[in-house]
């Protein structure tokens, strides 16, 4: 397929989540290589984006592993994720609404800051030379996915398309190792989605960021991942390359909700 | 250690207490109706006493003027309504809760105005004196009016309880804090609920103004009365009419029992804060009250 | 016409970043500042520099802080006068038990102070959000106004719990005159107003911002909650405790727990929400409106009174007032609730198109 796909660099293993009496995940496990895409489908509920969830530390586990290179963790942290390299989009969109496009996605460049609140009152060389270098790279970003246009509107005001594509600028301002997308592009037309495919599979070829994705549209998934994992009612169901996954038996019953 | 004392001390605290939820409910219902935080809950303990108080005093009788203030306080719903929440729909809630402030400045503006700043004291015909047969035959003093409120603000809660849970108009206010708009969506009257909560809140207000006009007086510090109602919030949840009361009870013993025990080793007046301190602590180890709810947020 | 900015290209990103990228903007201020410091000190009457303008920019910048909190970082708090009691009675403290210590050294020791307690009391909003901090913070003004009266030290043992702050002195030079008190504090609020601007518009404000408006997102993408809640509260209380220091020493004269009361909290809060949250500008438009709106008022009713030769006693005048100012807050939210820097951001922005409609 594209680049070549490394070793195994995130392991989940016999992860389990509930809310209350409600189990979101149970005992599921997978891993996913270097440089590759990753898809996780499943039909609505079956814990996809509670499985993201877990990666990046908004949700705590009641039981499993996670290994993320090399360490391994019970749980994550979700401050501790973002430092080791692991950025994520939101279902439900997660910016922040009451700034604009610019600071959304110089936001995402927070932790590669370092000069203290004092150096930054006073703007001294430093503080300056670091706000405009990191204003640089998230220029280099707008660019990238075609934003220029929009960069100083607050995103609040912005259509649905467009607040996805921040989202993913400001998750790739924090050059991470590993992009973690919960349905990028759910709610986008066909165009809409073009572009959005467009930007992530450059992203995956050029930095070789790893993706794990969740995602809806089957002539996506089928057409850009490397390896799909299929979740349904919490647990792993299938897991494997995509021909595999498009004839196996058991997906085919999950999506069109054979009684079991 | 003087038990008899202590006793009297406690009983004291939970009554004044009981006192600090009449305040505290006027909070829940509309907090639990229409999601404001309303702060000009005092202000209208306040306009609603005053009122009260006034119109006795001009020779009215008793229930003539209770029921006069009472459906003064329903139109001031009504224009509250109208005035005040309608325009505001649907903005977030520090917009709400800075307009209920504004709302405080022109009700004690507006209750001066027509009925003047003299302190009143008033009389509901049930003395502030011990119980007989406590203090003779225990050597405990507790007031027979402290009884009475505590009796008085049972009934109102009893009957506020069943109000919410078994009418239909009290699951359709239950629906409109949650959500505005999806109330609206189907199909309920947001204004109409508005001008009943804000209503009823105001006949609350009416009751606990009564019962902490003879406490303290009618004058212009009954406003302040707010400021101690809510620690009772804190603890309670706001949106619990239970809490309320749970939260009042908590507050009014440890209040108490701090003011008599501890005040006098520090020099006094630690009224002022201490509920604070202790609804803070609190808050430190169930951050939603204890019947509060907790908000999840799903991302 | 006037406030055109074709021409003006901006070719590197540091151009972009100024404070004032229009040029007219940049003139306007210069202007401001120059007036502000040079022309009001000679041309001001003593009534309006003592009573009127200093206080306001104290008020200012008090609203400065409580904008950085509440504003910015989305902690409400009702606290704000307990901040600058703190910063008021420090820096008297300071001024008195540390000889040869310079005023604004004194200001600043009466500014971390009010930091360090603004650390203690932000704890809770680790855990606590919303109403519930709000309320949480009135535990604050009350206990540190306590603490203020019983504990003898901080007013140095006087009986009468008055005590006149000391006279101002720098560089060998008596600050006693309004003029004088005026440029100390325009200096003072004009570098702090400065350092907040800059402080927000980087990584500071911005995580302040993130925090605020969705603070799961926020720590998800790496921003640490605990250092940059209590950041802002050591910040905000830092201000506060400074504009305390200023209003005891420039302003009343005399350094009193009465004057740090909840109502100024209020007051203050006030000038938050009409200038507009979260921004500079906003805190300073704030605090002129409702430190001239009084005034007007009076004036209004006093020309009233003559205009229609009617008797409005003080008494229904102060009600009077109570009820347009609360009536003013709510109309001032219905129609907007981004306050007075939003409106003004409209106005500038007609101007730009002006003479043209559009």
């Amino acid at each position: 397929m594209r680049g070549s796909v490394g070793e195994v660099v995130l392991s989940v293993q016999d992860v389990s989540l509930a809310f209350g009496g409600v189990r979101a995940l149970q005992e599921v496990s997978f891993d996913v290589r270097e440089h590759e895409v990753r898809a996780i489908i499943g039909p609505n509920g079956a814990g996809k984006s509670s499985m993201l969830n877990v990666l990046n530390g908004v949700y705590h586990p009641q039981q499993g592993r996670i290994r993320f290179k090399g360490k391994e963790f019970t749980d994550m942290d979700s401050h501790r994720a973002a430092s080791m390299g692991i950025a994520r989009t939101f279902q439900n969109i997660a910016l922040f609404k009451g700034m604009t496009v610019l600071d959304n996605i110089m936001t995402g460049r927070n932790l590669k800051m370092h000069c203290n609140f004092l150096q930054q009152a006073l703007w001294l060389g430093a503080a300056k030379r670091e706000e405009l270098e990191h204003r640089l790279a998230a220029e280099e970003i707008i660019d990238f996915l075609e934003i220029q246009h929009i960069r100083k509107t607050p995103v609040g005001r912005l259509p649905y398309g467009l607040q996805k594509r921040v989202e993913l600028g400001r998750a790739l301002a924090a050059e991470p190792t590993m992009l973690l997308l919960d349905e990028p592009m759910a709610g986008m037309n066909l165009e809409e989605k073009q572009d959005m495919c467009r930007f992530i599979l450059h992203v995956n070829d050029h930095y070789g960021t790893t993706l794990v994705l969740i995602e809806h549209d089957m002539g996506v998934v089928m057409d850009i991942s490397d390896r799909v994992v299929v979740l349904d009612y919490g647990r792993k169901i299938a897991d494997g390359v995509p021909e595999e996954i498009k004839s196996n038996q058991k997906v085919i019953d999950a999506y069109l909700g054979v009684a079991h | 250690m003087d038990f008899a004392f202590l006793f009297e001390v406690v009983a004291g605290g939970l009554l004044a207490g009981v006192m600090y939820s009449l305040v505290a409910l006027g909070f829940v219902l509309i907090y639990k109706a229409s999601g404001v935080f309303n702060f000009a809950q005092g202000a209208m303990v306040f306009f609603a006493a005053l009122t009260f108080v006034s119109l006795l005093e001009r020779g009215w009788n008793f229930w003539l003027a209770f029921l006069a203030t009472a459906v003064l306080m329903v139109l001031l719903g009504v224009v509250i309504e109208r005035a005040v929440l309608r325009p505001l729909v649907n903005q977030p809630p520090i917009t709400l809760f800075m307009a209920t402030i504004g709302l405080t400045f022109v009700l004690e503006g507006l209750s001066q105005l027509l009925w003047g700043s003299q302190p009143h004291g008033l009389e509901l015909g049930i003395p502030d004196v011990p119980m007989e047969w406590l203090s003779q035959k225990w050597n405990i003093n507790i007031s027979q009016f402290d009884l009475f409120a505590a009796f008085v603000a049972g009934l109102l809660v009893a009957v506020l309880a069943v109000f919410f849970h078994k009418t239909r108009i009290g699951r359709a206010l239950r629906a409109v804090a949650d959500d505005h708009q999806a109330a609206l969506a189907v199909g309920i009257p947001l204004q109409h609920i508005w001008i009943i909560v804000w209503g009823v809140a105001g006949f609350v207000a009416l009751v606990a103004g009564m019962m902490w006009g003879v406490r303290n007086g009618v004058q212009f510090s009954l406003t302040f009365v707010a400021l101690k109602a809510l620690p009772v919030l804190l603890i309670g949840g706001f949106e619990s009419i239970p809490g309320a009361i749970l939260g009042g009870l908590i507050i009014g013993a440890t209040e108490k029992l701090a003011e008599v025990y501890i005040g006098p080793m520090v020099g006094g007046g630690i009224e002022s804060w201490f509920a604070y301190v202790v609804a803070l602590l609190f808050l430190l180890v169930r951050p939603e009250g204890l019947f509060g709810e907790k908000h999840i947020d799903r991302v | 016409m006037l406030y055109r900015e074709s021409g003006q290209f901006k070719s590197t990103y540091a151009e972009d970043q100024q404070i004032f990228p229009i040029r007219q903007d940049r003139i306007a201020m210069a202007v401001l500042l120059v007036f502000a410091f040079v022309v009001v000190p000679l041309i001001g009457n003593g009534y309006w520099l003592s009573a009127i303008i200093t206080p306001f920019l104290v008020l200012a910048l008090a609203t400065l802080g409580l904008n950085i909190l509440t504003g910015y970082a989305g902690q409400l708090s009702l606290g704000t006068a307990a901040f600058m009691a703190i910063g008021a009675f420090m820096a008297y403290n300071a001024e008195l038990r540390i000889p040869g210590m310079p005023i604004i050294g004194s200001f600043i020791i009466g500014g971390l102070c009010a930091a360090a307690v603004g650390i203690v009391f932000g704890l809770p909003s680790l855990r606590i959000k919303g109403f519930y901090l709000a309320v949480a913070t009135l535990a604050c003004q009350f206990f540190v106004l306590w603490t203020i009266n019983r504990v003898p030290w901080f007013s140095n043992n006087s009986t009468s719990g008055v005590i006149t702050a000391q006279k101002i002195e720098i560089l060998g030079y008596d600050v006693t005159t309004p003029a004088g008190k005026y440029l100390l504090t325009l200096a003072v609020v004009a570098v702090m107003a400065l350092a907040a601007k800059n402080l927000m518009r980087s990584e500071t404000g911005r995580a302040f911002m993130a925090v605020r408006d969705m603070d799961v997102a926020a720590s998800v993408i790496g921003i640490p909650m605990m250092r940059t809640k209590l950041l802002a509260f050591a910040i905000s209380s830092f201000y506060c405790g400074v504009a305390g220091a200023l209003y005891a020493f420039c302003y009343l004269g005399t350094v009193e727990p009465e004057a740090f009361t909840l109502d100024l909290s209020f007051r203050i809060l006030f000038m938050v929400i009409i200038g507009g949250i979260g921004s500079i500008l906003g805190s300073f438009l704030g605090a002129a409106f409702i430190t001239l709106f009084p005034i007007f008022l009076n004036r209004g009713a006093e020309w009233a009174s003559h205009a229609f030769a009617i008797e409005i006693r003080s008494a229904t005048l102060s009600n009077m007032e109570f009820i347009i100012f609360g009536g003013l807050i709510i109309f001032f939210l219905i129609v907007e609730p981004n306050g007075l820097a939003r409106l003004w951001q409209i106005a500038k922005e007609k101007l730009r198109l002006w003479p043209f409609p559009h």
